[in-house]
């Protein structure tokens, strides 16, 4: 589409002006009349029994209006898998469990009352490692499931895997096979807007929440059942959604305080909001999941893979969230990264009482593309193939069906790899102690299908002004979707984009959405916005056979007054004026192979106001519609299933130099080439392409949640590292590239997540080249660097007195 | 237990009762009601409570109100020029693609509106120096230096308002 008017140009985003002026209302900045503010009194230990809890004197404090525990409100369970509650009873499983909250007048005597409550616990031997957790005889983290069958093991139930080709076989016909051991650590999102939200109900019981969430729809879903717990069922839950001050997968599931606050408003017949402090972020929130890797990889003489396995271990913390499923899009990279015929997957998920984890951007991508990636590269080496080549030769190609069942039908992979290489000077000389690596990938570029509808619909509401109100129930997080989607409105309707508003995220007001996760905001709302576009035209085209040639008059009329010279042209009007001659175009409405006659052209609001003030037969025009993308739900545990409508590749290449003496790594320059199928707008796609390259070089070199005995050490700024702007002061080059997808809106592809999914193998496969030291812990810290080449010189050395 | 303080916020006196350990960025967005002022850690880590305090950037979070009483502040609400036009800077940032959620954005206009009063022509590594103590999770920080660079340009160019105080 090279004659779009707004598609495909750098424009700026439509909530900048208020962001950049502060008048951008986040959670932090709601207040309700009559609020309260409501605080979690949070566990003492990892694993404990809850012998008694005395509120007594929080209950005292003046300004406290409510103090609750699990054993005076209803019980709530959260998490698909129904294993949390929303406050405990009888044992705590983790340091972040919330045993108590209060509900006071202000924020410091709502701290205050927390504190004052006293809990007696009877501590009990937890488990902080897999081989802990994995044990025989090991404490178990649940005694029961949720259903209240006794559990015998710390291993969760749910089963992932993948079996395709012979391994065996593959592994035996191998010319080089290479095996390796990875970790990753957790990362924390780090979002600048702290978690909260605010519960008010109304005297029917109808909640109102305003939450910090990228699932509304679902949020909405599980808030009414926990109202159903209340004794309130069937009263209504509306979930709206503020300015989010960024969420990368912490808003893709409920939170226990979400509950607590809907418990303190019902007890206090109060609005409530909850609102978290960076401490309590850190420290009580569910980072990205941990993992543990093995893998080995296989190639022919000529380079071509053979086979893949990869077998995970991840610590799930104390309950099911999200970070549970994580290897439902490990099978992705698994599966489907290069054309490799023969894989086995297998991905195992044990409870310890660590924090539970959740999603983060990327959603176990990362985690299986660092091992897969890095070890490729000791394939290369192993075969003597140059790791660029190695990558060319099994590159994947449009028209594949890959082993998991993906149909590919575009794929730019090969061009990504081309351009990541060429930025990157490949194969140049360099001085001693620098060196390039890169690494690929693939992601869901058309939604991740995890639930039974993975749609999403769209209203377009016109007024008489012309303007045009669009509601779309996924959610803005400072990604740019709002920009996507109104560029998408007003290409579609021939309007500019300043009268094209994105209505406020609403379950109230919004068609269902399935959630902002998968990098499917842009590529679903748009889809369904062009839907509901196509609808809007019809009914104004249908209307406007009855109204345009009365308007076209009048403005003839006028025209004539003006222009008294004027000789119309010879035109039969009547005959003309077909609903499938209309267009819009420039805010107007004309008609196709019609003389370009000023007055054949009416104004949209003018239209509008003709077709809604017309006696009875008067309309107001509102459009909607669903767009449900094509994929199937996959099977997990065969590993198998067509997940997405298209598919995202990249390639991401960096250039380090490694200071021998201290460890360091300086990343001198990096290159991030991604397949995006169509650029919408490229000041924001470019936006997320630096900042998830950012998030990534924070994964490679700096991030991690580090804890002692489940509890969480680092809770802080200070003490967690995610990149300044001085760690990002290397050049960053980007190149789209465009491959026209047919499922995507204007043939665009998601770009969420793929920026962080290759940046640390990229450069641990650059450290490699530049000092010979290959880490396979994640986060890539001096230390590690220097233990590494200390480890190499004492090897050399042994060699060297060994063969005299 | 509250005392008398007069706050000179934005060019404007205020009087308000001011509790004797009550923080700046408090007093800003409960008192003042001037929420474009953001609260991202409070141990002045983040900088997205960024202000000027006589012209310099300072973390609102580590200011007692009583501390700074009769000095002038400047926030983000005090940047917009007459008939609530966005600044050069805000203006840059809006342009060159700054923005992603906007949680940081307030605090870092505020440090770099700080930079370009003192330093009208900044080079990159000036800009980095300005700016370290904001962070921002969102974009990488590319598209915020290049929104300083286009800020610098506009100011170079005569879209200069009267300087912050």
């Amino acid at each position: 589409m090279s004659d779009c008017r707004h598609i495909g140009k750098a424009r700026p985003r439509p909530d900048a002006a208020d962001k950049a002026a502060g008048r951008t209302l986040y959670i932090n900045d709601l207040i309700r009349p009559g609020m309260l503010h409501g605080k979690v009194k949070f566990s003492e230990h990892a694993h404990a029994r809850i012998v008694r809890i005395d509120t007594s004197r929080a209950e005292r404090l003046p300004g406290v209006r409510a103090v609750v525990t699990a054993y005076d409100t209803p019980e709530i369970r959260i998490g698909f898998l129904n294993d949390n509650f929303a406050l405990k009873r009888d044992k705590v499983r983790q340091f972040r469990d919330e045993v108590a909250a209060v509900a006071a007048i202000d924020p410091d005597i709502a701290a205050e009352a927390v504190d004052l409550i006293d809990v007696e616990y009877e501590p009990l031997p937890g488990v902080f490692t897999l081989d802990e957790a994995m044990a025989q005889g090991a404490p178990l983290v649940h005694e029961m499931d949720a259903r209240g069958n006794p559990l015998t093991t710390n291993e969760l139930s749910l089963r992932y895997g993948h079996e395709s080709g012979d391994l065996a076989v593959a592994e035996r016909a191998s010319a080089h096979v290479v095996e390796g051991r990875f970790s990753t650590q957790l990362m924390q999102q780090s979002c600048l807007g702290t978690a909260g939200c605010l519960a008010e109900l109304d005297m029917s019981g109808n909640l109102s929440i305003w939450a910090r969430t990228q699932i509304p729809f679902l949020a909405q879903r599980d808030f009414t059942q926990a109202l159903r717990a209340l004794g309130l069922p069937g009263r209504n839950c509306r979930v709206i959604v503020p300015a989010l001050g960024g969420t990368f997968g912490t808003g893709l599931d409920t939170h226990a305080y979400e509950y607590i606050a809907i418990v303190l408003a019902h007890r206090t017949n109060r609005p409530v909001k909850i609102l978290y402090n960076r401490e309590e972020e850190f420290a009580n929130l569910s980072p990205r999941q941990s993992a543990e890797v093995e893998i080995a990889q296989g190639c022919d003489r000529e380079g071509r893979l053979t086979f893949r396995r990869v077998r995970v271990r991840q610590d799930n913390g104390a309950y099911g969230s999200w970070g549970a499923t994580f290897p439902t899009v490990m099978l992705l990279p698994v599966t489907s990264l290069y054309r490799v015929p023969n894989v086995s997957f297998d991905a195992r998920l044990v409870y310890t009482n660590n924090t539970y984890c959740q999603a983060m951007r990327g959603y176990g991508n990362p985690e299986v593309t660092w091992p897969i990636e890095s070890n490729l590269d000791e394939l290369a080496e192993a075969a003597s193939i140059d790791p660029f080549e190695l990558r060319m030769r099994n590159c994947n190609e449009p028209g594949e069906t890959t082993p998991m069942g993906l149909q590919v039908t575009t794929c730019g992979l090969k061009e990504c790899m081309e351009a990541t290489a060429a930025k990157l000077d490949w194969g140049a000389e360099r001085r001693a102690r620098r060196g390039v690596g890169m690494a690929s990938l693939i992601h869901v570029g058309g939604s991740g299908r995890i639930y039974r509808s993975d749609g999403g619909g769209v209203i377009l509401k016109f007024d008489d002004f012309g303007q045009i109100n669009v509601s779309y129930g996924g959610v803005e997080m400072g990604q740019g979707l709002h920009s996507a989607l109104s560029l998408t409105v007003a290409e579609a309707l021939g309007v500019s984009p300043d009268k094209v508003t994105i209505n406020p995220t609403d379950t109230g007001t919004c068609p269902w959405d399935v959630g902002t996760h998968a990098s499917r905001g842009a590529f679903i709302a748009c889809n369904a916005a062009l839907a509901a576009a196509e609808k809007a035209r019809a009914q104004i085209f249908a209307a406007a056979e009855e109204v345009f040639p009365r308007l076209a008059l009048q403005n003839l009329e006028r025209y004539c007054v003006q222009h008294p010279d004027y000789r119309a042209p010879t035109f039969d009007l009547a005959a003309a004026v077909k609903a499938d001659r209309f267009e819009l175009a420039d805010g107007q409405i004309v008609l196709r192979d019609a003389p370009a006659e000023p007055w054949l052209k009416v104004d949209l609001d003018r239209l509008l106001r003709a077709i809604h003030f017309r006696g009875s037969r008067g309309e107001v025009i509102t459009a909607s519609a669903f767009y449900e993308p094509q994929s199937d739900l996959p099977d997990w545990q065969k590993g198998v299933g067509n997940m997405s409508a298209t598919y995202a590749y990249g390639a991401q290449g960096a250039e380090v130099e490694v200071d021998e003496e201290t460890g360091e790594v300086r990343i001198v320059r990096m290159v991030a080439a991604h397949d995006v199928g169509k650029v919408l707008n490229p000041q924001t796609l470019a936006g997320q392409a630096y900042g998830g390259l950012t998030q990534g070089v924070g994964y490679a070199l700096y991030e991690e949640i580090l804890t002692e005995q489940g509890r969480i050490l680092n809770p802080s700024f200070t003490d967690y590292k995610i990149p300044t702007i001085r760690e990002m002061s290397f050049p960053v080059h980007l190149e789209f590239i465009e491959t026209d997808d047919p499922a995507g809106p204007f043939g665009a592809k998601g770009v969420g997540e793929p920026g962080l999914v290759p940046t640390a193998p990229a450069i641990a496969n650059a450290i490699y080249d530049a000092v010979g030291v290959r880490i396979r812990d994640l986060p890539i810290t001096p230390e590690k660097v220097l233990r590494a080449l200390d480890a190499r010189r004492a090897a050399s050395a042994g060699k060297q007195t060994s063969t005299p | 237990m509250s005392r008398e303080c007069t706050l000179d916020v934005n060019g404007s006196l205020t009087t308000l009762q001011v509790a004797p350990s009550a923080r700046l960025i408090d007093v800003l967005r409960d008192n003042l009601g001037l929420t474009g002022t953001k609260e991202g850690c409070g141990n002045g880590e983040c900088g997205s409570c960024t202000v000027l305090l006589e012209g310099r950037p300072v973390n609102a979070c580590l200011l007692i109100a009583l501390e700074v009483e009769g000095r002038a502040i400047t926030t983000i609400e005090g940047l917009l020029g007459p008939g609530g036009k966005l600044s050069p800077v805000q203006q840059a940032f809006v342009e060159a693609g700054g923005i992603q959620c906007g949680f940081c954005t307030p605090g870092m206009i505020m440090s770099a509106t700080a930079l370009l009063e003192a330093n009208p022509a900044p080079t990159d590594a000036e800009i980095r120096d300005a700016l370290v103590g904001n962070l921002c999770r969102c974009t990488g920080y590319t598209q915020i230096i290049e929104s300083v660079r286009a800020a610098a340009v506009r100011l170079g160019t005569g879209d200069r308002p009267e300087a912050p105080r």
